[in-house]
């Protein structure tokens, strides 16, 4: 029994020692890409890693919008052992560099020339201080209006492409005895469609200024009042059973034709793909009315964390790398319903939406209508964004809140979060 | 009690050592209970207050700003939708459980037949968690599947019961899920009570000719005094904690009407990045608490004293 015993210590020590000695190789990476395509994308990443004789030790949090992971991500910093890489976007990269903890990606990028490849809004997302620290994954575009053909057609409407024709669309499918556009009650979905109504309404300009820099002027004048005038009027075009509904709920609903639109981003093609739809007849994408163009960019990236070891950041720059090249953004994509973070890529294979919304992103990045999805978290920090949320949210479902006040409320919002 | 039951054992000549011992022994085995309850609880409590003093982001930091936090979260409208959603939830959960509790309670005490089942079928609920009575309650009120569809599809078209989407009404939601979850429990310590009352008081009181109403309201119920206070206790720190139950049924909604401290402590702390403005909640939240468990341990203590 004794010897059974130390057999099974001196296999675990061994165990323990093979897997320090691989350690030395591997990425560890912290994601939240739990969902079966999301998981069936992420395991392309780790295939290609593992082709380069890299060890990938996979490191998924569950949970949609990421909140588990980052608490998760938040006690292993701390701790002092933060994975190689992690599932950071937005203006949360800059919060991580100023804590010290990113490492840097310049050798890898100017190999890869980066500067070239990347929109210039993109690329400075993914810099802290002027190197790079993360690396884009994915694009999605959220300013998306998706339609029931059938609906439509009952209602006799084409797809609105200005506010007006949208408001006008929504009041014939109600008279037809439809829903006019589907939509779940959750802050970040009010927060969605608020976005698309600004940026619909008011452009992209006007959007830069008061979302992105929080210009108090823009936040407070009155095209933000018009902006938000018009939101209060998609309500008038919901059902009033849509208070906490989630998001796929609401898309279900365009998908069975109880609902004639939603406003949401791409990741809603995943539920009409997974439904067995085909894009362009059993569906349909356009931009959100008024925002043609214009592009709300929500990008994934997976940020490198500073390690000490060579072995480690050598097997960093070959992720950021793989992360990049062709045949992972096809694969990765194709599986997320999102589009290549990389302009320059073949789309043939990719569905009609995806390749409107590569087109439009290259347009609008030439353009300057590329701004970032507040919504989303890629505009402003997390306080400033929370602190928007609530007064969008409350407007929102508050029927006695004149504009005015919400939009002085968003003023004191962008100010009320600086600490 | 220690010392003497060593005697008996014969164990004379190891008495002073091993009396000793044993002395220890209690302290000894609890000390590393202690010691963890002191650092994780009372210590971690200590880090929260400090960390409610600093600009604290996305990580802590210790960057001192006084009590500016507190300020912010005094400026803070949504705090106060918090608060005094709180204060509406918890008077009106301990109210109606208390008297729904009781009365159960007190029908259930009139030696009926099956008194076995009906009791574990009130008392079910207490056996769901929150989340489950979130969801169940949230399909309930749903105006579009729930009680008002169905109401309505009985032919009553204008009956309209739409809380749960009305933002001044939301929070009353949250009060029928919370009062359905726990009144089973409060009629169970009800009962409890009753049962324990000493018979021979009522059967004088019957003599006395008094009515059964009047047996309940001025003879058995006083009696039931200390029953009352430990459900207030109860169901107050379940109203003060109460998270779960907000984010199944209403996710805070619509808007924040539905927002309590633990929500709004939760979404700023960790979705948010402001773990300062999190802990300043966190620690009024705290106070909260210790404004109710104080006077109780006072009076516990207290009355053991007397007693």
């Amino acid at each position: 029994m004794l010897t059974f015993k130390k057999t099974t210590l001196a296999l675990a020590l061994a165990g323990a020692t093979l897997a320090t000695a691989a350690h030395a190789n591997d990425v560890e990476v912290l994601h939240w890409w739990t969902s079966g395509g999301e998981a069936r994308a992420a395991n392309v990443l780790k295939e290609l890693m593992e082709a380069e004789g890299y060890g990938w030790q996979d490191f998924a949090v569950a949970g949609g919008g990421g909140e588990t992971a980052m608490t998760v991500l938040k006690s292993r910093a701390m701790s002092g052992n933060p994975p190689s890489a992690a599932q950071i976007k937005g203006p949360e990269i800059q919060e991580w560099g100023e804590l010290g903890l990113l490492g840097d990606l310049n050798e890898v990028a100017d190999a890869e020339g980066w500067d070239e490849l990347l929109p210039e809004v993109v690329a400075d997302i993914m810099r802290y201080d002027d190197q790079y620290v993360a690396v884009p994954v994915n694009v999605h575009r959220v300013n998306w209006l998706w339609a029931n053909p059938a609906v439509l057609e009952a209602a006799g409407v084409e797809m609105p492409t200005t506010l007006d024709e949208f408001f006008a669309a929504g009041e014939a499918i109600r008279e037809a005895g439809y829903v006019p556009l589907a939509h779940g009650g959750q802050a970040w979905q009010d927060a969605t469609v608020f976005e698309s109504v600004v940026l619909g309404g008011q452009g992209s300009e006007f959007y830069q200024q008061a979302l992105v820099e929080l210009d108090p002027e823009a936040l407070g004048g009155e095209q933000m009042v018009a902006a938000l005038e018009d939101f209060k009027r998609t309500r008038g075009l919901m059902d009033e059973g849509m208070s906490g509904r989630d998001w796929n709920i609401a898309t279900a609903m365009v998908i069975e034709g109880t609902a004639g639109m939603q406003l949401m981003g791409d990741w809603a093609k995943g539920e009409f793909t997974a439904a067995g739809l085909t894009a362009g007849e059993d569906y349909l994408c356009a931009a959100a009315p008024g925002a043609a163009d214009a592009f709300t960019f929500n990008i994934d990236s997976l940020a490198m964390f500073r390690v000490t070891s060579e072995n480690e950041r050598e097997a960093q720059q070959v992720l950021a790398r793989l992360v990049l090249e062709p045949t992972f953004q096809e694969a990765f994509n194709l599986a997320k319903g999102s589009i290549p973070a990389r302009p320059d890529l073949d789309m043939s294979e990719f569905d009609s939406c995806a390749q409107q919304s590569l087109a439009d992103f290259q347009r609008t990045a030439e353009e300057g209508g590329l701004v970032p999805s507040m919504a989303h978290g890629m505009a402003v920090r997390a306080d400033v964004q929370g602190a928007i949320f609530d007064v969008v949210t409350n407007y929102f479902n508050d029927a006695n809140m004149p504009a005015e006040e919400a939009a002085q409320r968003m003023v004191r919002a962008a100010q009320a979060a600086a600490f | 009690m220690k010392n003497t039951s060593a005697k008996p054992l014969g164990l004379g000549a190891k008495r002073t050592p091993s009396g000793s011992l044993q002395a220890w022994l209690p302290r000894l085995v609890l000390a590393p209970s202690v010691a963890i309850s002191l650092f994780f609880v009372y210590g971690f409590m200590l880090w929260t207050f400090v960390l409610s003093l600093t600009s604290s982001r996305m990580l802590p930091s210790y960057n001192f700003v006084g009590f500016g936090q507190y300020a912010r979260l005094m400026a803070n409208e949504r705090w106060w939708v918090a608060s005094t959603n709180l204060m509406i939830f918890g008077v009106l959960f301990v109210l109606i459980c208390l008297v729904i509790g009781a009365f159960l309670a007190i029908l259930l005490d009139q030696k009926i037949r099956q008194e076995g089942a009906l009791r574990t079928i009130y008392l079910y609920p207490m056996a769901l968690s929150f989340i489950v009575t979130g969801v169940v309650w949230k399909w309930l009120l749903n105006p579009q599947l729930g009680i008002q569809a169905m109401v309505q599809s009985w032919g009553f078209e204008s009956f309209r019961f739409d809380w749960i989407v009305d933002p001044d009404m939301a929070i009353y939601t949250l009060v029928i899920a919370a009062v359905w979850q726990a009144s089973g429990f409060v009629m169970a310590l009800f009962l409890a009570g009753l049962r324990g009352i000493d018979d021979s008081i009522v059967k004088a009181a019957q003599l006395d000719g008094a009515s059964l109403p009047r047996i309940y309201w001025r003879v058995v119920m006083p009696c039931l005094r200390p029953v009352v206070f430990s459900a207030v206790m109860i169901l107050a720190h379940i109203a003060i904690k109460s998270f779960d139950l907000v984010v199944a049924l209403t996710g805070g909604g619509p808007g924040y009407a539905t927002d309590l401290p633990a929500t709004f402590m939760y979404a700023h702390a960790f979705t948010r990045a402001q773990i300062g403005l999190g802990s300043a909640s966190a620690m009024l939240m705290l106070g909260g608490v210790l404004a109710i468990l104080i006077p109780y341990l006072y009076s516990e203590l207290r009355s053991r004293k007397h007693g």
